[in-house]
């Protein structure tokens, strides 16, 4: 994964509150089974000239800024993928769905949180259509008329998206043995076995 | 020291690791697989060579993709086709035990983790689908999960989590004849709103949660992500446990033991303290109706579709008049005036027998409306077998409804069974996003009984006149 370090982009505006997974990118096209080239889907059903992804200054913007409950719905990781497909690394809202949240950090997409009083003056340059900077090592953003505002980001997040670190891969070197000691001690009741399964299915 | 919750402790007994401030490296018990979320999962592991840890904990079924009729044929979309044979090549080479469409134990994943007894209380249930909350209805902490994540699954059999603050909801009072759960949680949501829950584990309690049999409680639990919450969880109880027994691979003999005295031990103790506590009186409900394109967007059938000027907040009101819009609906027009063109029955919320008994006892001597075209999708083979032995099968066939093969179809179109542009259809889904049933479709998510009655008159109706 590419780390993400700074940014310094104009930010698209797609301010419409709650909108869902459905509407980043629509399940007809889950059957796709490429991660890449999954930009072109996105938000297919409401691309075109007035869309904001698609019109000067913010076609190619590597940031979105959203409104409230961005990404609500649906699991599918999809959602994340177009975006990142597109060029966006970072998304900034009032709030996010939750399992959309989570996901943007596996494919290096910093999802940052605002309050009110905060998001509306982001709202303000990037509908003026203007640059933001990101720091992810400050957790700073700066807007053009030099006001910066600071964002939460767990310690860990952070240290994966500057590094472009794979979770997987972590866990795997520092906690192994702890995952086999985990299993030793597992009541019996929680395991399956095969023949069971093959009982079900009359195998 | 104040005592623990439900979830507390299902969270407390998976911990592999603690990184502290909420976060640790939580032990996963079940995973179910489908063909739409995991072939990059999948891929994940073919790229990096990883081993699949534990094959054995997995479960696998294609459901989304696969159609409803015609099923001995080959599945006509191409891409649908490659993707349900990836998956059967998948867990061909890792050894993952899968329900093949064919055979009798086939069905969407939330339904048939449960009527397997793969689900179970206590353990840590996930799935590359955010519907995933249904299975809380067992007093499990199940959860939807990204491809990332099911790829994190496959390799470690674990998964970084943070811990979530807890919601208590309390239901009181008991369900209204004509109202059934499904009313319930849509209520619900139209009061706290689709983000009302973001960021809690909701613990549904309370009297009527208590009465509700397993298929209800599921019901709640599944639509629970649509209040915002990844979890939903119901305390097991002796209902869930009479459930249980004897299902294919629930635990047998000293097993059966030594699990059932844990999961007596789970309920939330007295003394536990929530984050948030609800309470919501479901005795004084009507049956409910969306008129929008979020859940939220909600309101008692006997109304009328709600006025966006008269909404004081302002991003609620713009929201509304865009849902408005694509729903091709006036402010003030009532409910009952709104004429539908399609019925769904089924999908992981409202698709398993119960579901079909209630829809079918409505139907019952009455005919589709001529306009109407209405579809009952059983949630899995076993529920198909279990309806067509009681004959609710004719019941449907002979007020007009195709009985079709279990999926979930028109949930989310995505198997050829999808809304035309502007067709309007009363569903017994749990989504009514623009396009989620079809570029341009329009959908008013209803209980299976409201679903049957709007077949029967052709338009949104009051399931209850029918009833008298
Ligand atoms: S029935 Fe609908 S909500 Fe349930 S798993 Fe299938 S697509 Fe998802």
């Amino acid at each position: 994964m590419n780390p993400l370090r700074t940014l310094c982009s104009t930010a698209a505006p797609v301010l419409q509150n709650a909108i869902d997974t459905d509407v980043i990118f629509p399940a007809r096209f889950l059957l796709l089974m490429d991660r890449d080239g999954l930009g072109k889907h996105a938000f297919a059903d409401w691309r075109g000239t007035d869309f904001p992804l698609d019109t000067a200054p913010w076609k190619g913007s590597e940031i979105l800024v959203v409104g409230e409950n961005f990404g609500t719905g649906s699991s599918r990781e999809q959602a994340v993928w177009c975006l990142a497909d597109l060029g966006i690394r970072c998304v900034i809202g009032r709030s996010f769905g939750e399992i959309f949240f989570s996901n943007c950090f596996k494919s290096g997409v910093l999802p940052i949180r605002l309050a009110e009083g905060e998001i509306t003056q982001v709202e303000a340059v990037a509908q003026a259509g203007k640059k933001i900077e990101i720091d992810v090592a400050t957790q700073e953003i700066r807007l053009p008329d030099g006001v910066t505002l600071s964002f939460d980001l767990d310690a860990h997040r952070k240290r994966m998206l500057l590094e472009g670190l794979d979770d997987i891969g972590l866990v795997l070197e520092d906690h192994a043995a702890e995952i086999t000691q985990f299993e030793k001690n597992r009541p019996n009741w929680l395991n399956l076995t095969r023949d069971r399964f093959d009982a079900l299915t009359g195998r | 020291m104040s005592g623990k919750t439900l979830y507390d402790k299902i969270w407390d007994s998976h911990v592999v690791h603690d990184f502290g401030e909420g976060e640790a490296l939580v032990y996963v018990d079940r995973h179910l697989v489908h063909e739409v979320s995991t072939p990059q999962s999948f891929a994940y592991l073919d790229s990096t060579g990883l081993p699949l840890r534990r094959p054995e904990l997995q479960l696998a079924v294609a459901d989304h993709a696969v159609p409803t009729k015609d099923r001995d044929k080959t599945i006509k979309s191409e891409l649908a086709r490659n993707q349900v044979a990836r998956l059967k090549e998948n867990v061909a080479k890792h050894n993952v035990p899968y329900l093949a469409l064919e055979g009798n134990g086939h069905g969407i994943v939330h339904v048939i983790g449960p009527e397997t007894g793969f689900t179970l209380p206590g353990s840590v249930l996930v799935c590359g689908d955010s519907h995933t909350s249904t299975h809380g209805a067992f007093g499990c902490l199940a959860f939807g999960i990204g491809a990332s994540e099911c790829g994190a699954v496959f390799a470690t059999q674990a998964l970084r989590q943070t811990k979530q603050n807890t919601m208590r909801v309390t239901l009181t009072g008991g369900l209204p004849e004509g109202v059934t759960v499904k009313d319930v949680i849509l209520a619900l949501i139209a009061q706290i709103g689709t983000g009302g829950g973001v960021g809690y584990a909701i613990e549904f309690a309370g009297d009527t949660t208590r009465a509700l049999s397993m298929e209800a409680r599921m019901t709640l639990c599944n639509m629970a992500i649509e209040a915002g919450s990844r979890v939903g969880m119901v305390a097991p109880d002796e209902t869930t446990f009479a459930y249980l027994e004897g299902r294919p691979l629930a635990p047998t003999g000293a097993d059966w033991d030594a699990a059932l005295s844990h999961w007596k031990n789970l309920p939330s103790d007295d003394d536990a303290i929530f984050d948030k506590e609800v309470t919501f009186d479901t005795s004084i409900l009507e049956p409910q109706v969306s008129w929008g394109t979020t859940p939220e967007q909600t309101g008692s059938v006997t109304g009328s579709v709600p006025d966006p000027d008269a909404m004081t907040e302002p991003g609620r009101a713009e929201r509304a008049r865009k849902s408005l819009a694509y729903m091709g609906l006036t402010a003030g027009q009532k409910f009952a005036d709104i004429s539908v063109d399609r019925v769904f029955i089924g999908s992981c919320t409202n698709g398993r027998l119960e579901d079909l008994r209630s829809a079918a006892s409505v139907l019952q001597g009455h005919r589709v409306a001529d306009a109407v075209t209405a579809i009952a999708v059983p949630g899995s083979a076993a529920v198909r077998a279990a309806a067509e032995a009681e004959g609710l099968h004719e019941v449907f066939l002979s007020a007009g409804f195709e009985w079709r093969e279990a999926g979930c179809s028109m949930c989310v179109g995505m198997n050829g069974d999808s809304l035309e542009p502007g067709e309007r259809c009363a569903s017994t889904s749990n989504r009514n996003f623009e396009g989620r049933q079809g570029i341009g479709g329009r959908t008013h998510l209803v209980s299976p009984q409201m679903a049957a009655a709007a077949a029967v008159t052709g338009r949104l109706t009051d399931v209850r006149e029918l009833l008298k």
